[in-house]
């Protein structure tokens, strides 16, 4: 047998086979149960046995380099199958992916869960009511009699004498009342009703409530707290405010707020009528009559109340221009907030 | 309220700017809602006379007058139709410049020179319409420029009062509101009683004693009704936004607007027997000075005499016996009408005039009498004639002097939260014209008459901050005990049942809850929607008893504009009149989808939605209760009656599933199939908490089977049927395949179910298996005749 030419010949085959299963038949071929290395030294019993070392040696160190050499093809044909493997799977990133798309919430009810997460670190917890009331929550507790110049203000739908669409969340504080015993904190959005339909109002809206009786609640604390609040909700820790005497039956002292112009930054444009300011809450300390109708005592009690128009201040937080966009629905619209 | 500004400063003049007084009577409460100049800008207008004038000798509309400015005669030419000899007009010169920046050069018109133009109020920016030249008074100075004549140096303010503020509806009272944020005097009119000229008089009678605790007037005779309203009142008048409508009515609008007391002037010729205060009987009828008629109840106030009504009380008078130019004789009145016989009233006859404007909001009760002296005083010096006594009744009703309110210091601390030293709250109140007398724990304090707002110790707190100034007082954070509030585990938040299906690619709406009524019969017949009684249109007439037409209505509007996929869901009340005429309002949640599954993509088929892909939505929605939610087959009007099924949680309804029913999507329009569910919010809400079972150690095996059942055999059967069947070692059972079609038999279904198998204290044997599946098999073979796919 010529040792050298078979392994001069295994060499060459290894160096060049281009796939791992030809690879492996040579390997078979040579090192395998029947294969001619094999053979070789099987056949090393038929040597005188002064030669049978010096044999056998050569035979294995041929065998080892055909190993190795099987094993370093191997591994390079390894690496270009996975080079080539990876090539082939190469995708376009920039492709969109695949599946469903989330839609997104209102912005309305994005607003509102931002209001009362803000509240909720205070302590406020949310409280709601029913949309149809009757005449004594929505007004007569409130201090709003018949007659009452107020009403002409609320333009009112009615279901009959005594039932209507509440024209604001302020019966909510009323109902918690009825039924709480003070230290009370609590918020209450949710839908109110005016008979009213123009480019600025439209027949329903939302309000948040709010509604604090404690011990020593004062007008001072109140204002701090709306205040906080609203350079909170508008990220703004500069945000100016001011507070305005204003009238609401169910408290006194009464205070409209007003924020600079988000839009304008104070500076006089379409959106505040170019006063520089934006009227966005009214508040107050609870009127003693309100505490009288539920019962509670003035003497020991002090409360105040706040409430706000939810949609103005989603326009004024995310720009949007067109109060009757909120009820259309129009996809377009809500993937904005999404 | 709209009122000049010098006319406010004739009154009370702080040297303070226009617009610091805007903002000064803003910053108190009496909301300034907008400033205008009186007149637009324009210089070298003058007060001319025309002298003569003749027509244009080439064109019929024009006349070429001959105008003398005092010191020189102007050739004009002039189109007004109003424009004659000896008529007093401004005159703008040459080089004058008119609003809008319109200068005056010399002319040529149709071949004739015009040095100048003669000018009507609208050329002036004094009215927005005008019918001809400005006609001003006989007595107008020639040559004196028409700026300071008029005096249109001057702004119009218009001041938003809230209803508690009546006391400033008047020059007075806004004077008075100034002069107490400024610390300076108020000066008044003057309403020292006239001289009673003649002793005529006219029978005043109160049968309404409760309404009306006051009624005064006066006769004046032998009046002058065709003399001219002086320009100085006109032009406060126009100011207010009132136009002149002769001398009387003006005096009396011109009084009401500077003192606050409405008054009202009869031609005393028409009245008979004397002046009665009185209600109405119902079904009387009075047909008012706007020629309006108008049918009574017997809740409105009247005033008549003892043959007729004569006029609304405190909101208009009548037709027949206002005054005209012709009136000699008058009879004034000056009343004082309960706010609350008058609040309402007007309104439910579709009327709003500034006199019940007024009383609605209440009338300084002392107020009466000054107001008749200063209105007589008025027409004795603009008309002539000869007053007589006034003759007054006064009811048991009157307003007895204002109560003094106990006002304790400690309470301005604890509500307001500031420390107001004792001699600041005396001057704050002292400066509103409060008398005050100091007791133990504070004062005693009697608001003035005019302050008929002001009844309670937090009526004195809001005066005392509005005059200190809200922004004046620190804003401090308040202090509270903290307390942990509960938080259940077994309500679900509304808020993550929102992003459940926001994740899931829906888009939350928020629609009307009024909707209309043929929607409703369309989608919720077997329910009675409740109607409001003054709906917006009807379009908005019925409270919705169900979230679908609302989320079907927005569907439609996005299907409208070329959205063809359309995912959206409402959380909201919905109103369910019951039995007893009880209501319910209850909380639903509900969504409607359309169009492909997914949003067009690149690279997955595409393909509609459908029943399925709807509940799995729902699914995933109810997933968090942790409770049994089943669905059952049923029927509802609104839906296909083999897509529509009834949802319970744990038992309870809670709502519908399905697709709409074919009929409905016609009748809607609709050409998209839309699939709906609606379901009450607090089941979804509701959940239990989850219950620890451990795992076993042991591997799982899973034997899938084919079965064959008749069609209408459900599924949710053939579980309950395996689950009776099996024995614990069963621990799942997974459905992967319906089919029908070739290899099955017609009227049949394959059903392909996975049994997933576990035991706790050993691995399962072929054997153990092996016996489980037979005896699913069998059980299923026995209740359904299922026979093995094979």
């Amino acid at each position: 047998m010529d040792l050298p030419k078979l392994i001069a010949d295994a060499q060459a085959e290894i160096a060049a086979v281009d796939n791992l299963d030809a690879l492996d038949l040579i390997r078979v071929r040579y090192l395998g149960k029947t294969g001619a290395l094999t053979a070789s030294l099987k056949a090393l019993g038929s040597l005188p046995a002064g030669e049978r070392k010096a044999a056998g040696q050569e035979i294995n160190t041929a065998k080892q380099g055909l190993q190795q050499a099987i094993e370093a093809r191997k591994a390079s044909l390894e690496q270009a199958q996975l080079q080539a493997r990876l090539a082939n799977e190469c995708v376009d990133v920039t492709l969109p992916g695949r599946g469903q798309r989330n839609g997104g919430l209102h912005p309305v009810t994005r607003t509102m869960q931002r209001i009362e997460s803000l509240f909720s670190q205070l302590g406020f917890s949310v409280e709601e009511g029913p949309e149809i009331e009757d005449d004594f929550h929505n007004f007569e507790s409130l201090n709003i009699p018949e007659h009452h110049p107020a009403r002409a203000m609320h333009d009112t739908f009615y279901f009959d004498a005594k039932t209507l669409l509440r024209t604001h969340t302020s019966p909510v504080q009323v109902r918690h009342m009825e039924k709480e015993q003070p230290p009370l904190r609590i918020i209450a959005p949710g839908r109110v009703y005016r008979c009213d339909s123009d480019l600025t109002h439209t027949p329903m809206f939302h309000q948040i409530e709010g509604l604090l009786v404690d011990e020593n609640a004062s007008f001072a604390d109140l204002m701090g707290t709306l205040s906080d609040f609203l350079k909170l909700f508008f990220e703004n820790e500069d945000l100016k405010t001011r507070f305005r005497p204003s009238y609401f039956p169910f408290t006194e002292p009464s205070s409209e707020v007003d924020i600079q112009c988000v839009m304008c930054a104070g500076e006089g444009c379409r959106v505040c009528g170019q006063t520089g300011w934006l009227e966005v809450l009214g508040c107050g300390m609870v009127h003693p009559k309100v505490f009288e109708s539920v019962n509670i005592d003035n003497e020991k009690f002090t409360g105040y109340a706040f409430g706000m128009g939810v949609e103005r201040l989603a326009m004024l937080r995310y720009g949007v221009n067109d109060l009757r966009l909120f009820f259309e629905n129009d996809v377009k619209f809500l993937q904005q907030f999404a | 309220m709209k009122i000049s500004e010098q006319w406010l400063r004739t009154w009370v003049n702080p040297a303070i700017s226009t617009e610091e007084m805007c903002h000064q009577l803003t910053m108190a409460g009496l909301e300034v809602d907008g400033v205008e100049p009186v007149a637009g800008a324009f210089d070298k207008v003058v007060v001319a006379r025309v002298v003569s004038l003749e027509k244009h000798p080439d064109a019929d509309k024009l006349n070429v007058c001959q105008v003398s400015d005092g010191s020189e005669t102007l050739q004009i030419v002039c189109g007004a139709a109003n424009v004659r000899a000896g008529l007093i007009v401004p005159l703008a010169k040459i080089g004058a410049v008119l609003p809008g920046d319109f200068r005056i050069k010399p002319a040529k018109l149709r071949g004739v020179e015009s040095s100048g133009m003669l000018c009507s109020e609208k050329e002036l920016g004094l009215a927005a319409q005008a019918e001809g030249l400005m006609e001003l008074p006989d007595d107008a100075p020639i040559g004196t420029d028409v700026r300071q004549y008029l005096g249109l140096d001057d702004h119009c303010i218009e001041i938003d009062l809230t209803p508690n503020r009546g006391d400033c509806l008047s020059v007075a009272g806004v004077a008075r509101e100034l002069a107490a944020l400024n610390q300076c005097p108020v000066t008044a009119v003057d309403c020292e009683p006239v001289t009673a000229g003649s002793d005529a008089t006219f029978p005043i009678e109160i049968v309404a004693t409760e309404a009306c605790s006051h009624y005064a007037g006066r006769v004046i005779t032998g009046i002058n009704c065709a003399a001219k309203t002086p320009i100085w009142m006109l032009e406060r008048l126009r100011r207010s936004g009132i136009r002149g409508l002769g001398p009387v009515v003006d005096i009396t609008n011109y009084v009401m607007l500077e003192l606050g007391q409405p008054m009202h002037a009869f031609d005393l010729a028409t009245l008979e027997g004397g002046i009665q205060v009185r209600f109405a009987k119902k079904g009387e009828k009075i047909t008012l000075l706007d020629g309006k008629c108008i049918e009574l109840d017997d809740e409105s106030l009247l005033i008549a005499d003892h043959a007729k009504i004569l006029a609304m009380a405190g909101v208009m008078g009548g037709e027949g016996s206002g005054v005209s130019v012709t009136t000699t004789d008058i009879f004034l009145e000056s009343a004082f009408f309960r706010p609350e016989n008058i609040a309402g009233k007007a309104r439910s006859y579709g009327l709003h005039t500034d006199s019940s404007h007024r009383y609605e909001r209440g009338v300084d009760p002392h107020l009466q009498l000054k107001a008749l002296e200063r209105a007589s005083a008025l027409v004795l010096a603009i008309c002539g004639g000869e007053a007589g006594p006034v003759v007054e009744k006064i009811t048991e009703a009157y307003p007895a002097e204002a109560q003094a309110i106990h006002l304790r210091q400690v309470r301005i601390a604890r509500l307001l939260g500031i420390e107001m030293q004792a001699d600041e709250v005396v001057a704050i109140l002292k400066r509103l014209e409060m008398q005050l007398s100091a007791v133990d724990d504070g004062w005693r304090v009697t608001p003035p008459s005019f302050r008929f707002d002001i009844a309670i110790e937090a009526d004195l707190l809001e005066e005392l901050v509005r005059i200190y100034g809200y922004n004046n007082i620190p804003r401090t954070q308040p202090v509270y005990q903290a307390q942990m509030k509960a938080q259940t585990e077994f309500e679900i938040p509304t808020s993550t049942l929102r992003s459940a299906l926001v994740n899931r690619g829906y888009f939350e709406a928020i629609t009307y809850s009024f909707i209309d009524p043929k929607l409703q019969c369309i989608l919720d017949p077997e329910n009675h929607a409740i109607k409001l009684a003054n709906p917006i249109s009807s379009e908005m007439a019925v409270m919705r008893t169900s979230l679908w037409p609302g989320l079907i209505q927005a569907v439609r509007h996005n299907l409208n504009r070329q959205q063809l996929r359309v995912r959206l869901f409402e959380t909201g009340m919905c109103f369910k009149p019951e039995q007893d005429q009880a209501l319910e309002q209850i909380d639903m949640i509900a969504g409607a989808i359309c169009g492909e599954l997914l949003p067009e993509q690149w690279s997955a088929p595409a393909r509609p939605v459908d029943f399925f892909d709807l509940k799995g939505d729902v699914e995933a929605l109810l997933a968090p209760t942790g409770m049994v939610c089943t669905f059952t087959a049923a029927t509802h009007p609104a839906l296909h009656p083999g897509q529509c099924a009834s949802v319970a949680v744990d038992g309870e309804f809670a709502g519908w599933i399905g697709a709409l029913h074919p009929e409905v999507m016609k009748q809607l329009g609709l050409d998209e199939n839309v699939y709906v569910f609606e379901l009450r919010l607090d089941l979804v809400k509701s959940a239990v908490l989850p219950v620890f079972s451990p795992l076993s150690r042991f591997p799982e095996v899973r034997r899938d089977l084919a079965v064959v059942v008749d069609e209408n055999v459900t599924v949710q059967s053939m579980l309950a049927c395996i689950g009776e069947a099996a024995s614990e070692l069963l621990q799942h059972i997974q459905v992967f395949d319906i089919y029908t079609g070739k290899g099955v038999e017609s009227g049949r279904k394959s059903v392909a179910l996975g049994l997933i198998l576990q035991d706790f204290s050993r691995t399962l044997t072929d054997h153990d298996v092996e016996a489980e599946v037979q005896n699913v098999v069998s059980s299923l073979k026995q209740k359904f005749a299922a026979t093995l796919r094979e």
